[in-house]
């Protein structure tokens, strides 16, 4: 089973755990409705989508409301390491969270304790808070772009906002920056680097990578990141290895993005519906 | 499905700076600025310390106050309504690491995107409206993103005021630059 652990920009949303599902432009969890367009909601409807080509809908949602002021993302800690069993959980990802090293480590403890280790994905806030801890090695699949491939790169900075220059620069190429990232600790078993062309890598250096088809405005369009993220997860928790199901991802998000035909003002949401036709065509070309 | 080799918590290897590493320092002139924040940030229920600079600050007073690095833009607005100024907001782990200052600037036509260290926003040339906001981590993003996509540049508000996390102060940089970029259209 899939869980996703991540937050929702609304301060009146309490800690939620349950299954999720997809209705129209809306993520439904314990009958609240969540617009898909945000952050965890839209990796959660990527990956809603990619589990119903394969007949599956479970995913489990541990969801609270934070804006940024850390007190969703605390409650949602303090649930996974004191009230809940994480039992049954194959594939874990974790998303917008507010980066926090000490509940980072309580709850990676937690997860490592369990007798059947999940496979721990993460992205966004809690793989800031991996990297900060110097536990990222512990991790199967970090997701980041490229202003989060420096900061993993950059061994000083605690946030990608103190990345520094020479570092952030552009001249620096995706494999040097992967490479620096694995010297110091910086990465989880295996990357994928999002962008112009998606990156899959791990110590040993490229795996694998999907340039085309190419479509500029996905750099524009908030969530992409997020939804090749869930549909990655999702293939992940059927079965499929993960480079496989990262270089799977990243052509099915490409795919998905191409047939929305994505100005830089498309919405994510406009995407996601794609991503059914999007994970069918992957599947069928696949050797 | 996923039965990966077991290991406990004893052999987990635990980074020493690890627990410090999502720190920062706040720098003032005077002593009395560092007990007038402590008192201000104490009484909002902020967990922090008051403790001697690091040997790499050379400016300031002999006290300064340790607090949670990722909420510093909320930090430094909470101070500023009580006109409290740090000289310097340093990181614990790197005293010397400054904030991003480094833009990257994607012209798309009918659409001009900037970016400052993880976050991307973008506008509309003609309207000056905000079409998407993209990247960062923080759960601040979302809501930034929810408050300011489809407004102008000028109806929308100001990352730097109602963000709360350094993603929102990095979206702050790239909506300053977004306008300076706009002057140049």
């Amino acid at each position: 089973m899939l869980a996703v652990v991540g937050t929702v920009p609304d301060l009146t949303f309490d800690l939620t755990v349950g299954q999720v599902c997809l209705s129209g432009d809306q993520v439904v969890i314990n009958g609240q409705h969540i617009p898909v367009n945000r952050g965890t909601s839209a990796l959660i409807g990527a990956a809603f989508q990619t589990l119903s080509i394969f007949g599956k809908s479970e995913i489990t949602a541990f969801l609270a409301g934070d804006i940024g002021l850390g007190s969703g993302s605390r409650k949602i800690y303090h649930h996974l390491v004191h009230d809940h069993a994480l039992s049954g959980i194959e594939t874990i990802v974790f998303h917008y969270l507010q980066p926090d090293v000490d509940w980072h480590n309580r709850v990676l403890f937690k997860l490592t304790d369990l007798e059947n280790r999940p496979v721990m994905i993460a992205d966004a806030g809690f793989m800031y808070a991996a990297k900060m801890s110097g536990q990222a090695a512990d991790y199967d699949l970090f997701t980041p772009d490229a202003g989060e491939l420096a900061f993993l790169a950059d061994e000083d900075a605690p946030h990608p906002f103190y990345t520094r220059g020479f570092i952030l620069h552009t001249d620096n190429t995706v494999p040097d920056l992967v490479q620096r990232a694995y010297q110091h600790d910086n990465a989880a078993r295996y990357l994928l680097v999002k962008g112009a062309t998606d990156y899959i890598m791990d110590q040993t250096g490229l795996l694998s990578s999907v340039d085309g088809p190419s479509t500029e405005a996905m750099e524009a369009i908030g969530g992409t990141g997020d939804t090749l993220t869930g549909i990655v997860s999702a293939l992940i928790s059927v079965g499929m290895d993960i480079p496989d199901a990262a270089l799977a991802g990243a052509k099915i998000n490409r795919l998905a993005g191409l047939a929305a035909c994505p100005t830089p003002a498309t919405q994510i949401a406009q995407i996601i519906a794609k991503i059914p036709e999007a994970v069918r065509k992957v599947l069928k070309d696949a050797p | 499905m996923f039965n990966f080799s077991l290991f406990k918590k004893k052999d987990i290897p635990r980074h020493e700076s690890g627990s410090r590493a999502g720190l920062g320092i706040l720098v003032f002139e005077h002593t009395s600025d560092v007990i007038q924040a402590e008192k201000r940030l104490r009484s909002e229920g902020w967990d922090i310390r008051v403790m001697g600079p690091p040997p790499e600050i050379q400016t300031g007073c002999d006290l300064v106050v340790e607090f949670p690095l990722i909420e510093q833009l909320n930090i430094l607005r909470l101070l500023e309504g009580f006109d409290i100024k740090p000289l310097q907001v340093v990181p614990v782990t790197g005293p010397l690491l400054k904030p991003v200052d480094l833009f990257q600037i994607k012209d798309f036509g009918d659409f001009l995107m900037v970016r400052a260290a993880n976050m991307k926003l973008t506008i509309e040339k003609k309207t000056r409206s905000i079409v998407n906001i993209s990247g960062g981590g923080c759960p601040d993003v979302p809501y930034l993103a929810a408050e300011m996509v489809g407004k102008t540049l000028s109806e929308s508000p100001r990352p730097l005021d109602i963000g709360h996390t350094l993603c929102g102060y990095a979206l702050g940089l790239a909506f300053e630059e977004m306008h300076k970029q706009c002057l140049l259209l």
